[in-house]
């Protein structure tokens, strides 16, 4: 039935029962994600950006919380080109967070 | 005479002999069989084409047995090396041609199979069994001592290797120093029992012998065999495809571990690093450690110095890509939606631009070069104005050949529908991938260096020359791969003054922001541009010039004087 509008499902995230394994293997191997300060230049630059809606500062998020499925689709958007690497002020190594992401 | 009888003392020598022999052959069908079929087909049409067949006697006469290469490099060590490996050559040879001269066996009656067994120890022997003729006698006796004094060399490279100009050698174990040890001592037992005749020590030659040859296929010293299958591979054209299998067997065996590659490569700068240069490579693949030979390859920046420098041309930035590609990954690329990529340039224009990723993080070079293009009065397009698709090199270098494809068909497409004559780009890393992948018939590309001193040597651009002195670095995308050292210096002539770097051309440094690794942390990385640009720095150049957008990003947060793209330098001089 169409009332002319719908209700969103709920975006609320139950961080006591959510699948962190991805995540905390990512933290093992590259502890450098735990000093994202999510600045979004990775994001600003991003080559597939331009194209689609891949953003590193928005997967890394969504690693934390759990979002697997979302994170894995859109990491198949990224062409490694290292931009990302290249403006981070941190100098998060975040080509290499990607490939270890897919493998 | 009954100096002609047998003696057991030879029998470790044979047996070390028939040991080698046999595991060389077995090891030759063994990589021949593994080779692909089309690049086995290539290997037999290549041995009877005579442009490649040419090559493979030069090579094998300038390689194997002169070893022109080492000499190239570093004398001292061309002299030490040519001094054992030739000088034992000749030995082997003369004792050889000796046989002819001596009188033929006469007490004994030795025939058929007995007397061909003779013949296979007699040459190393033959002082033990007759008297020589005086000519040859000078002859051995003159190779023995300039063995000797290669072996002298290389005990006190052993002790401190400063003294021959190399400052890290490669860590061995333990029977890499076994037989070097036997190596070492061969000769001078050689020369006591020949001028002692003290049976002791025909025994001590001829076990050293033995124990250098059972050794021989275990140890690096399998590169005496191995180059010469490696150098007729090479030829036929053949690319590694696996990492220890076929050609790359062929190449790891070729590997003399002698660490020349350590100290060229950039990573080297930090002693922790030093681990992870070629020479270990190739180590690490031999003894199939895998999980540190993917570690290594991974850790790479894909300079290509180590190649360059390499006495024995072992392509290991190739065995490294191999290695990647050799990983698994769990989740693959899908860059579908670049199918309804639309392109925001317009048709009919003679030159096509493409920035690629790298550029359009330094958009001073993009200004730069629509200046040059206009001052010139080029029908030019910019292909990615608004940001493009990368060109995938990045995406191979990962491994990831075939996922790099969407990428490049899309690109190809774009481009050849723009009609242009001629494609333009300012990124080497673009570069290599254009020129290697890409199928573009009748579209020139060129890289922007040449792009512009092509423009100048037409008239179209005129530019003035100043007086400031400039450093040009080489791109190691558009030196080494492609050997674009010319012109970049040619335009820079024109512009200014050219000062030399350190290290130049083929040896010059990279600037440590390379994609080709994964591993590298920031400060790795930044200690590798410091080196970079102190080697820029000697001759104190005003300014640091580079013709590759990453480059130039990389070195101007450690630069103390200011860099440039060659784009910007005659954008300004126009």
């Amino acid at each position: 039935m169409d009332f002319g509008f719908c209700l969103s499902p709920s975006s609320h995230v139950k961080m006591d029962s959510i699948d962190l394994t991805t995540f905390n293997r990512l933290k093992e191997t590259n502890p450098d994600v735990n000093t994202c300060i999510a600045c979004g230049s990775c994001t600003a630059t991003c080559t597939a950006g331009n194209f689609t809606e891949m953003s590193f500062r928005r997967l890394l998020l969504m690693l934390q919380r759990g979002k697997e499925d979302e994170a894995k689709k859109m990491i198949q958007r990224c062409m490694l080109c290292g931009k990302c690497t290249l403006v981070c002020p941190r100098g998060i190594n975040i080509r290499k967070i990607l490939l270890d992401i897919t493998r | 005479m009954n100096q002609y009888i047998f003696h057991p003392f030879v029998l470790p020598f044979v047996l070390g002999m028939a040991f080698v022999l046999t595991y060389c052959l077995v090891g030759l069908f063994r990589i021949i069989g593994q080779l692909p079929k089309d690049d086995r087909k290539k290997f037999w049409r290549s041995l009877v084409t005579p442009k490649t067949a040419w090559a493979n006697i030069r090579d094998l006469f300038g390689d194997c047995l002169f070893h022109v290469k080492i000499w190239k490099r570093n004398p001292i060590l061309g002299y030490m090396h040519s001094a054992i490996a030739f000088g034992w050559f000749m030995i082997i040879v003369i004792g050889h041609v000796m046989l002819f001269t001596l009188k033929p066996l006469q007490d004994v009656d030795v025939h058929g199979f007995a007397r061909t067994f003779t013949n296979f120890y007699y040459p190393i022997f033959y002082k033990h069994f007759a008297e020589e003729t005086p000519v040859f006698a000078f002859l051995m006796d003159f190779f023995l001592i300039v063995i000797i004094t290669g072996i002298f060399i290389a005990v006190v490279k052993k002790i401190y290797s400063g003294v021959v100009g190399v400052k890290r050698v490669t860590k061995f174990g333990f029977a890499d120093n076994m037989i070097r040890f036997a190596l070492w001592t061969i000769f001078p037992f050689r020369l006591i029992a020949e001028k002692t005749n003290i049976m002791a020590f025909w025994w001590l030659y001829s076990i050293d012998l033995m124990i250098f040859m059972c050794m021989l296929p275990f140890t690096r010293y399998m590169h005496i065999p191995t180059e010469a299958l490696f150098i007729l591979l090479r030829h036929a054209g053949l690319k590694p495809r696996e990492p220890r299998k076929g050609y790359a067997l062929a190449q790891i065996y070729s590997c003399p571990s002698c660490g020349l590659c350590i100290d060229a490569c950039p990573m080297s700068v930090n002693d922790k690093n030093s681990g992870n240069t070629s020479a270990y490579f190739m180590k690490k693949l031999r003894n199939a450690n895998d999980a540190e030979a993917k570690r290594i390859a991974e850790t790479c920046m894909q300079c290509g110095k180590c190649v360059a420098v390499c006495p024995v041309s072992i392509e290991s930035c190739d065995i490294k890509m191999s290695q990647r590609e050799a990983t698994p990954y769990i989740i693959n690329s899908d860059h579908s939606y670049l199918e309804n990529v639309e392109s925001s340039s317009s048709v009919n224009s003679t030159v096509l631009y493409f920035a690629g990723c790298m550029t359009q993080l330094t958009p001073k070079i993009m200004r730069s070069m629509k200046k040059i293009m206009e001052a010139a009065g080029e029908n030019y397009e910019f292909l990615d104005k608004d940001g493009g698709i990368c060109c995938g090199r990045p995406m191979m270098l990962s491994g990831k050949k075939s996922e790099a494809q969407a990428m490049i068909e899309k690109n190809t497409e774009l481009i050849k529908k723009s009609g242009a004559k001629k494609l333009v780009l300012s990124c080497p890393i673009c570069y290599k991938v254009f020129k290697e992948e890409y199928k573009l018939e009748g579209i020139e590309i060129q890289h922007h260096t040449q792009y512009i001193n092509e423009l100048i040597k037409n008239g179209k651009l005129k530019v003035s020359k100043g007086d400031v002195n400039y450093v040009y670095h080489d791109p190691c995308e558009l030196g080494r791969a492609f050997g674009v050292y010319d012109e970049p210096r040619e335009v820079l002539e024109n512009v200014g003054n050219l000062r030399k770097a350190k290290s130049e051309k083929e040896l010059s440094i990279c600037c440590g922001g390379s994609l080709g690794s994964f591993n590298l942390t920031q400060q790795e990385r930044d200690e590798i541009t410091a080196n970079s640009v102190d080697d820029l720095m000697y001759n104190h150049p005003d300014e640091i010039v580079t013709a590759c957008p990453l480059c130039l990003k990389t070195f101007s947060k450690k630069s103390p004087v200011q860099v440039k793209d060659i784009a910007e330098i005659v954008s300004e001089k126009i």
